[in-house]
């Protein structure tokens, strides 16, 4: 335990103490938020879809989510590079908990920006429809967070150079998002968009934060914990097997 | 005291077409202070990454401690402490936060962790430096931290990687002096690579010299010279490594390494 709460301890630390990071980080969602909320809204409301910013905030956290997160995974390469990794997998611990410790800060950190988007899309004109389903909202930022880190991890334990990771990144990141039912609801689109849209899984945080709190869903929330479920297993057990296999 | 607690048996490693490591097989006794030499690129450092589980060998048996290395990594990682080549500290925390991590790491009873953090600090000279970042630290500081941290467990056997390289003869000398007590003491294996040839013949109980990945000979430095049928343990090193220089395959130690080259030049 104490080991996982240092290597925490140290993602936080670093985090803290370089606070240009947690605005660079915020910023990209909420020039998405403002610039799609307020330029789309109007179009949007007069095809009679209702509100567009409250039907893009969950979306947006979705974004920060799995932006930082994945990003996050560029902390591994940063490591191997300037050779502290060496110095954790040397250690006589399993490399299980080594791994455990460096995400579960990295799943904090892409946490709390997705909080920093989540309140200031009050101020932007975001409405709950249920408060009483927050809590849930949480937990499921909470999960996606883990899954999403540990898929950084897992992309970064693969590869040695940040222009691979970066590669992966663009190549993985941006599909993900934008067919992710994240800007636009998935009633309404071609349904070749739509059959892509449901086997991406992220489509299904989506549809589950929506629901959570706005009450929306096209899948059902049911169907959507579930996948949620699935996927964060899969993406942690994934990490796991890469990070066992570094070489360093 | 005879038993023997490090083993290569006919260890290889190839990275593509390099052949870093060329079926070397060699054992270190338990309490033995062992000197791995040989020139820039001859392998040292691939063998230390391989003994220390963080490369698997292409092919051959490692043993550690009694404990097969590749198939049981985690029990052999509890058998060793090791000071890098290249290095390997957090430089956005301070040297007192690498410390305290690295007593976490290795188990060092809470008790006793503050103690030890600051008696090695004020060892290695760090002490009043111990909360800045370690990023402001010249290289020679970090190395220093980078010795204090290994020092801090103390583990069955300890691998240092070029541990003096760049250091001022005071620090050279008081780890030297250190790692001699830990020895003598403890009974702890020590197995280390150095470029300054005084340092292994003053310390070494046994000297391994690689040279292309193979070792060209083994044994004490009176061996050596006898065997080469020269008078000192610098002399034997250069009739068997020949005398042309090597390039560093090292990666980002701030050309620290380019020192090293020098020496080996200045030694013809
Ligand atoms: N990760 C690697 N990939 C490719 N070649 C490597 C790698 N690590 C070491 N080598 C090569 O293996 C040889 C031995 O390197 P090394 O063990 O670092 O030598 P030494 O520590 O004795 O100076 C060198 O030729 C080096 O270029
Ligand atoms: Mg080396």
């Amino acid at each position: 335990m104490s080991v996982i709460y240092i290597l925490w301890h140290r993602q936080m630390k670093r985090y803290i103490r370089s606070r240009s990071r947690i605005a660079g980080a915020i910023g990209q969602p909420l020039l998405f938020l403002m610039a799609l909320g307020y330029g789309l809204g109007a179009v949007y409301e007069k095809a009679g879809e209702g509100d567009y910013l409250q039907f893009l905030v969950p979306g947006i956290i979705v974004q920060t989510l799995l932006f930082s997160g994945v990003f996050w995974g560029i902390q591994i390469l940063f490591d191997k590079r300037f050779g502290f990794l060496k110095e954790m997998l040397v250690a006589p611990v399993s490399r299980t908990r080594i791994l455990l410790g460096n995400a579960l800060g990295g799943a904090t950190i892409s946490l709390i920006q997705a909080l920093l988007v989540f309140g200031i899309s009050f101020a932007l004109g975001f409405r709950i429809d249920n408060w009483a389903m927050v809590p849930l909202a949480f937990a499921i930022m909470l999960v996606l967070s883990v899954t999403l880190t540990s898929f950084g991890a897992a992309i970064a334990s693969m590869v040695d150079d940040f222009q691979g990771f970066q590669g992966i990144n663009n190549f993985l990141i941006f599909p993900l998002f934008f067919l992710s039912s994240a800007l636009y609801p998935l009633t309404d689109v071609p349904r070749v968009l739509q059959i892509i849209s449901s086997v991406n899984p992220l489509t299904y945080s989506v549809d589950g934060l929506r629901w959570a709190l706005l009450g929306q869903s096209h899948f059902g929330i049911g169907i959507d914990l579930a996948v949620m479920a699935v996927t964060m297993v899969a993406c942690v057990a994934f990490a796991v097997n890469r990070f066992n296999r570094i070489q360093a | 005291m005879s038993k023997t607690i490090i083993e290569a048996k006919d260890v290889v490693k190839r990275f593509g077409k390099i052949t870093a490591v060329d079926g070397i097989s060699f054992k270190v006794k338990k309490g033995e202070i062992f000197a791995f030499l040989g020139p820039n690129g001859a392998g040292k450092s691939t063998t230390i990454s391989m003994l220390t589980t963080m490369l698997r060998p292409t092919s051959g048996k490692l043993m550690l401690n009694g404990h097969d290395v590749t198939k049981d990594q985690n029990s052999a990682r509890k058998s060793f402490g090791i000071v890098f080549q290249d290095p390997a500290v957090e430089e956005e925390l301070t040297a007192y936060e690498n410390m305290r991590i690295h007593a976490v790491l290795y188990a060092v009873p809470k008790p006793e962790q503050s103690d030890s953090i600051e008696k090695l600090l004020k060892l290695v000279d760090l002490w009043e430096r111990r909360d800045s970042l370690v990023r402001t630290y010249s290289g020679g500081m970090r190395r220093r931290l980078e010795i204090a941290r290994g020092l801090m467990h103390h583990p069955k056997i300890l691998f240092l990687d070029e541990p003096t390289l760049g250091l001022d003869t005071q620090t050279r000398n008081l780890l030297w002096d250190y790692v001699r007590k830990l020895s003598e003491n403890e009974g702890m294996t020590i197995f280390f690579t150095t470029h300054y040839l005084d340092e292994a013949e003053a310390v070494a109980g046994k000297i391994a010299i690689i040279d292309h990945g193979k070792i060209v000979a083994s044994g004490t430095t009176a061996q050596l010279a006898k065997k080469t049928g020269t008078k000192s343990l610098e002399d034997a090193y250069l009739q068997l490594t020949g005398s042309t220089v090597r390039d560093e395959a090292s990666k980002g130690n701030n050309g620290l390494n380019v020192r090293s080259a020098n020496r080996n030049s200045r030694l013809r």
